[in-house]
């Protein structure tokens, strides 16, 4: 099987340009330079099927082909990779930049030249701190390789290349509050339209992409879109790196490909459940996806077959809850997270989230109240797309009212028995 | 206008293709539930309470909520707004924002005025199901014209859209995250905004409130209140000032779609505590013995007073009337009638009637038009000759802080942008902006917006405005002599107002200089001539500075010989305080040549003090009168309770000094109507005075137009004290309003338009009920008639000549006036709150020309100018010119210096 992302990773520590060079590295942006244009390497990402990997899946070659063509006028334009990853249980992002820095940077520059870009930007998250200098020193390195900068393996086409640091939020993740940090604003989101390929970074033309899509793109052009189709079992094309957290035996993460069922993942990569715990549910797809029990173990990890059964595949990560695990504590615990990260903007998730923490935490606590379970229910209603100005609140309630669903009875337990039984 | 048909729950309505869905709702009627969106501000989407269903199609049952305020309108669309899912969700907004809301509407300063209380109301949410603390906020002293109380915020983001994105403040923001916002200073201080007062109604709750109505606090149902206009300025703002106990208690904002829209400047709506002040004359006073004025001015009854007088105006030398800008029409033209047309004089020194003079040429000349201040929101393109505008007519700088948004909605609308996004116009624009050039003597509060600054002496403004008219018309005159870069910005002006669809000059008597003005009219001239309508906009400095200008008469100095020369001894001084606008020593002269000094005014001032005999005024509170604005409108403002003591109305003074002066041809008048009539009969542009307002005969059905609300309490208790019976109302036989609860509670004409309520709408928000589309003109029109209007087509003159080059001289300065929005004006300067933002006299000097004298900031000076000698601190102003120096005007006790002039600036001897 092949695992074109992590092939590179080595224990010791990530490739440098000459390493990286020799593997196979950088050939696929001589190849987009020195013989392709814009248009072909948009044509061979859409072909290839790639989808977002930064949670919503979103057909990457479609919104490449959304970015205005390029006039020489309306300069400059923007690409920016979204590293800010600060879903709850998520880490591939921060494996990839570790792990292979300059496939990254092979992405970007490939990407910047498909939709003609002059300055691309890394968001990180303010944690990785590791990351970062492996980043900051790959870049130095391709810069000086003239892989970055301006006349880029001799032709005329340039891109300047930042790390930014953000100062860490979750919602500077959503891509225009991600933008109006960018722009020293607060990180609220900002409706669409305008669409940010139209107004995105300082009102320019920006095409924004999480990390892992964007490994994925020196390989797509590199092998091309067939084979990149064929790495998957499923209709979306690659490989993904799914991640699983919980009392398994082995938690990590590992590439896979795209459509391995979730059985597979939890049984055979992670190892099952760890001796003496039973499994009771999984997120499937971060933090804010919808609980799985039992019965959809067989499913296949890809955004369409998780959309049918009613979850999502998020970014992939995979959160077990075991039988030893409280659910109300991992409810509450998540939704403290997510009342904590909410931009305060509107008003549903500025005041909604805060109260069903702090619910959460009374029936955590013993002192959870008939009716409580109604209010939460309410809430998972009203907090839910369209009534809430962005996708962070009916993230929340994913994994909420799935909870409220598959352990109604450890809720009410709770609230029966004033006090948490696994305590 | 493309129209639309929607379905509302199933019934058809027609609306405008892309217009607002929630702002077509409320235009339609229906009570759609908002807190964020603002119709000057737009929508923003974040507060979620306006939501409504949407269906596909016929067949949709489910449908799904979206937010009207973030929706379009679009021809054949399907919508709820009674939906049972639509009522739970906005039900749940409240009761989100309820959480930690405190609940303290019985002891709230916003209690019986709150959008929060109608919108709780109108929800139906009732009970809150929450455990949790409340969170609560540390509050901040902000100064005098705004009490904060945080925890009282449903944090819909007003506040700070208004003062930082519509007004351009920079002090008031928010801070902190999730659901620990907090909307305020970053430490403790005075708001600097001079348009912080707007915050009181622009916050849909008690957070911000009126500190000044706080001191002397009422219930707003208990406020008596009628339709006023500011006296603080030129603008002309329409303004609903509130009144109990025979105490004047706040100023909101009346809205006038031509004027001030929703918005008034901190002056005008803090500026009313001179109403209350302890200064006001309240009695007739008499001077006993007057030939050398040694005794002191003494209480004396009104018939005294008038008693003496007949015996003054009968027997002496023909006496003359010195009237007043800040003065209504009616009074002014009871003046004039008293002492006869040739006798009168407007009030004004001689340089500034010439300024008016032209002003009022240039504005019935043409070809350039005066625009109204909404007018000014539309003009793409602006420059300003001359005038500090935040400090002369704050309320234009907030519209010209409009007007360079136009670029913005330009870009947006290209990117199909529906103008009401305002988050998404501002993302796509990146809030480019419209040019602005702003040439002025020094740096202006608008500098921050504009394109290109230019700073230099008024000579230098008036060549800069003639370069651009030349650039624009090679037929006006060349300016000889001016440098590179000043033909650079000259034609770079003139490029900008070509290419713009609606230019826009703006000048006006701020900087003292004819040249200005006339420069001014030069770029709206060859404009004109290039095939560009041009809109105007010359400010004045008072409330009727155009009115007093029209009925016309001599100037100050005029009036001074008259008397000095001995041709006439007996002066009657119509509100005007002399030492504010002439040179101490003349008008100590004057005085002393004067036999008898008849002063009509509110305060005890200067003038007052040197007066024999003295009679207390109305003030606006206390007495109708008609204004006319720097827009050339004429508008008429009501009093809002009946003057006590022996307070009375100008015009009814002068009226019966006429009978007791024994005039024959006396024309009878009962009502300011019927001193209108006179005024339209004799003054030909003032023809049209007779419609600005309805007669004082007019009733709807019969009734009047009660100045209390129907939920006014305490009436039948107010003066139990005194006695237990209920007196009789006041009547007022003077206008359709009555000093009642009773009368017609509906929509009257707009003049007479005394507050805003509708049925489950008991906050200024009721404005919606009363225009006849949300945020478009009021229905039936907006109050007002325009009485300058240029002749039509007429084509451009030029002048021959344009002043001479700045050439610095040896040992002098050009001295030149600097203004403060608090302070340089009279009465509001009076109101502490005004009192206490506003700085002491100072002498304006670039740091250059302070290190040459040798003096630092805070340091004092000495000014000579002809023969006045001051002493002043100086306060360091990087943007004045070398060479130049300003003078504050009209702060504290600062004697009048007439500026601009030469003059020399030394350091203090000791002993100054
Ligand atoms: C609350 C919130 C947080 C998000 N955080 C991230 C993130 O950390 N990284 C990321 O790539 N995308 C994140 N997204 C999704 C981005 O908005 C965006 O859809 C994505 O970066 C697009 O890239 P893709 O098309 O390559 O998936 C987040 C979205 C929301 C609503
Ligand atoms: S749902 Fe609303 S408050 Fe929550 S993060 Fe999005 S915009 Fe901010
Ligand atoms: S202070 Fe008032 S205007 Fe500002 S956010 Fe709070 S409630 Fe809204
Ligand atoms: S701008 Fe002038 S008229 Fe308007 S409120 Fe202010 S002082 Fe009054
Ligand atoms: S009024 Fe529409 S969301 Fe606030």
């Amino acid at each position: 099987m092949e695992r074109p992302l992590t092939r590179n990773f080595r224990p010791d520590g990530p490739f440098d340009v000459k390493e990286y060079e020799k593997a196979g590295g950088y050939e696929a942006l001589r190849k987009v330079l020195t013989g392709m244009s814009p248009k072909q390497v948009c044509d061979e990402v859409r072909a290839s099927n790639l989808r977002g990997r930064g949670g919503a899946g979103f057909p990457t070659g479609a919104k490449w082909a959304f970015m205005p063509p390029a006039n020489g006028e309306d300069r400059p334009r923007y690409l920016i990779v979204d590293a800010d990853e600060m879903e709850p249980g998520t880490f591939k992002d921060r494996l990839l930049m570790e792990g292979d820095p300059h496939q990254l940077i092979e992405g970007i520059v490939i990407g910047g030249f498909a939709v003609q870009a002059d300055v691309a930007y890394i968001f990180l998250r303010w944690e990785y701190k590791l990351a970062e200098k492996r980043l900051r020193k790959a870049i130095a390195e391709a810069y000086d390789s003239h892989y970055l900068g301006r006349n880029i393996l001799g032709t005329d086409f340039n891109l300047e290349l930042y790390l930014h640091v953000s100062a860490g939020r979750y919602i500077c993740g959503e891509g225009s509050a991600l933008v109006n940090s960018m722009e020293g604003k607060r990180a609220i989101p900002v409706a669409r339209p305008p669409q940010q390929t139209e107004s995105g970074l300082w009102g320019r033309p920006t095409l924004m992409n999480n990390v892992e899509t964007m490994c994925n793109v020196p390989h797509i052009v590199k092998n091309g879109a067939a084979w990149f189709q064929g790495l998957s079992v499923c209709e979306d094309g690659g490989t993904k790196i799914y991640g699983v957290s919980g009392k398994v035996k082995r938690p990590g993460a590992w590439e896979l490909p795209m459509g391995t069922p979730l059985r597979e993942i939890l049984e055979q990569h992670a190892g099952g459940m760890r001796d003496g715990v039973k499994f009771r549910g999984v997120l499937p797809g971060g933090a804010s996806t919808e609980f799985f029990g039992e019965e959809h173990l067989d499913v296949s990890m890809c955004f369409d077959s998780l959309a049918q059964v009613g979850s999502r595949l998020g970014t992939g990560s995979l959160i077990v809850l075991d039988d030893r695990t409280c659910p109300v504590g991992m409810l509450h615990n998540l939704e403290t997270f997510f009342a904590r990260e909410s931009c305060g903007w509107c008003t549903p998730c500025r005041e909604g989230l805060p109260w069903i923490a702090n619910i959460l935490k009374d029936i955590e606590e013993g002192r959870g109240q008939p009716g409580d379970l109604e209010i939460l229910e309410a809430h998972t209603r009203m907090l839910w797309i369209g009534r809430t100005y962005c996708a962070l609140a009916p993230g929340a309630m994913e994994p909420l009212k799935s909870a409220l669903r598959y352990f109604r009875d450890d809720f009410e337990r709770h609230i029966r028995d004033k006090r948490c039984p696994w305590r | 206008m493309i129209v639309a048909t929607i379905h509302i729950d199933n019934k058809p309505y027609e609306v405008q293709e892309g217009d607002n869905l929630l702002s077509a709702c409320l235009s339609l009627g229906f009570d759609i539930p908002y807190f964020c969106w603002h119709p000057a501000l737009h929508s923003v989407g974040s507060c979620r309470l306006c939501a409504v269903k949407n269906f596909r199609n016929e067949e949709d049952t489910r449908g799904h909520i979206v937010m009207s305020c973030m929706t379009a309108v679009c021809d054949g669309m399907r919508i709820s707004v009674k939906d049972p899912e639509v009522l739970e969700f906005r039900a749940s907004v409240i009761e989100w924002l309820m959480l930690h809301h405190p609940h303290d509407c019985p002891v709230c300063d916003e209690g019986g005025e709150c959008h929060l209380q109608d919108m709780t109301v109108m929800t139906g949410h009732n009970y809150r199901r929450t455990r949790m603390r409340k969170r609560t906020f540390r509050n901040q002293e902000l100064g005098p014209f705004i009490y904060h109380e945080m925890n009282r915020c449903i944090q819909c983001y007003r506040c700070v859209r208004f003062y930082r994105k519509y007004a351009g403040g920079r002090d008031l923001d928010v801070s902190g995250i999730h659901n620990h916002l907090y909307y305020g200073r970053f430490e403790d201080g005075t708001l600097e905004s001079e348009f912080s007062g707007n915050l009181v109604e622009i916050c849909p709750t008690g957070v911000f409130t009126d500190k000044t109505l706080r001191k002397h606090f009422t219930r707003k149902w208990d406020l008596q209140t009628a339709p006023s206009v500011c006296v603080h300025c030129g603008a002309g703002c329409n303004t609903i000032p509130g009144e109990r106990y025979g105490k004047l208690r706040r100023i909101l904002n009346r809205y006038n779609h031509e004027v001030n829209g929703y918005f008034l400047c901190d002056r005008g709506r803090f500026g009313y505590e001179f109403v209350n002040s302890d200064r006001r004359i309240r009695r007739a006073h008499l001077r006993p013995g007057t030939s050398d004025r040694s005794a002191e001015l003494e209480p004396s009854s009104k018939e005294a007073v008038v008693a003496s007088l007949e015996g003054i105006l009968a027997n002496g030398k023909r006496p003359i009337g010195i009237g007043s800008p800040r003065a209504s029409l009616e009074a002014n033209f009871a003046l004039r009638s008293l002492v006869g047309p040739d006798r009168f004089y407007t009030g004004m020194p001689e340089s500034e009637s010439a300024l008016v003079s032209l002003v009022l040429e240039t504005l019935t000349c043409g070809p350039a038009v005066s625009v109204s201040l909404r007018e000014v929101e539309l003009c793409d393109a602006v420059l300003v000759l001359g005038e500090d505008v935040p400090n002369t007519s704050p309320r234009l700088a907030l519209s010209l802080r409009q007007s360079v948004r136009r670029r913005s909605l330009k870009i947006a609308d290209k990117h199909c942008i529906p103008l009401w996004n305002d988050r998404a116009v501002r993302k796509v624009s990146q809030e480019a902006k419209s040019p602005l050039f702003l040439a002025t003597v020094a740096a202006t509060r608008l500098d921050d917006i504009s394109a290109a600054t230019f700073n230099g002496t008024p000579d230098e403004i008036a060549r800069l405005g003639y370069a651009v008219a030349h650039e624009l018309d090679p037929a006006a005159p060349p300016v000889e002599g001016s440098t590179s870069e000043e033909h650079v910005l000259a034609a770079c002006i003139a490029g900008a107002l070509k290419a713009a669809e609606r230019p826009l000059v703006v000048s006006g008597t701020g900087c003292g200089s004819e040249a200005v003005i006339i420069a001014a009219a030069q770029v709206a001239a060859a404009l004109h001539r290039v095939g560009k309508t041009a809109g105007l906009s010359l400010c004045v400095p008072e409330c009727n500075t155009l009115g007093v200008g029209l009925i016309g008469g001599g100037h100050l100095e005029a009036a001074f010989k008259e008397v000095t020369s001995g041709a006439a001894d007996t002066v009657v001084i119509l509100e005007n305080d002399l030492f504010r606008r002439a040179d101490a020593k003349l008008v100590a002269e004057f005085f002393k040549a004067a036999t008898h000094v008849i002063a009509i005014d509110h305060l005890f001032n200067q003038t007052a003090s040197h007066a024999d005999l003295l009679l207390p005024a109305a003030t606006f509170a206390e007495a109708d009168g008609t204004f006319i604005n720097a827009e050339g409108r004429a508008q008429r403002s009501y009093r809002v309770f009946p003057a006590t003591d022996e307070i009375r109305e100008s015009w009814r003074w002068l009226y019966e000094l006429m009978q007791a002066a024994g005039k024959t041809d006396l024309p009878l008048w009962t009502t300011p109507d019927d001193v209108c009539r006179s005024i339209a009969e004799s003054i030909d542009a003032l023809k049209p005075l007779g419609q600005v307002a309805p007669p004082a005969d007019f009733r709807v059905a019969g009734l009047k137009i009660p100045r209390q609300p129907h939920r006014y309490s305490g009436r039948t208790a107010m003066t139990a004290q005194v006695s237990v019976h209920e007196p009789a109302p006041a009547r007022d036989a003077d206008s359709a309003l009555a000093f009642s609860m009773e009368g017609f509670h509906g929509h009257p004409p707009n003049a007479l338009l005394d507050r805003y309520w509708a049925p489950g709408w008991n906050s200024v928000q009721a404005l919606n009920k009363f225009q006849s589309e949300v945020g478009g003109p009021l229905r039936g029109g907006d109050p007002g008639i325009r009485v300058l209007e240029p002749a039509p087509d007429r084509e451009a003159t030029y002048p021959e000549s344009v002043p001479e080059a700045f050439s610095p001289r040896a040992g002098e300065r050009l001295i030149v006036p600097l203004y403060h929005v608090f302070g340089s004006e009279e009465l509001s300067a009076v109101s502490p709150g005004i009192a206490e933002r506003s700085p002491g006299p100072y002498l304006g000097l670039s740091p250059d020309d302070a290190e040459s004298i040798g003096v630092d900031e805070g340091r004092n000076v000495r000014l000579t100018v002809a023969d006045v000698v001051l002493v002043l601190p100086v306060r360091l102003i990087p943007s004045l010119p070398q060479g130049v120096t300003g003078l504050s005007v009209g702060l504290g006790d600062l004697p009048y210096v007439q500026v601009p002039a030469w003059g020399v600036v030394t350091r203090a001897k000791a002993g100054d």
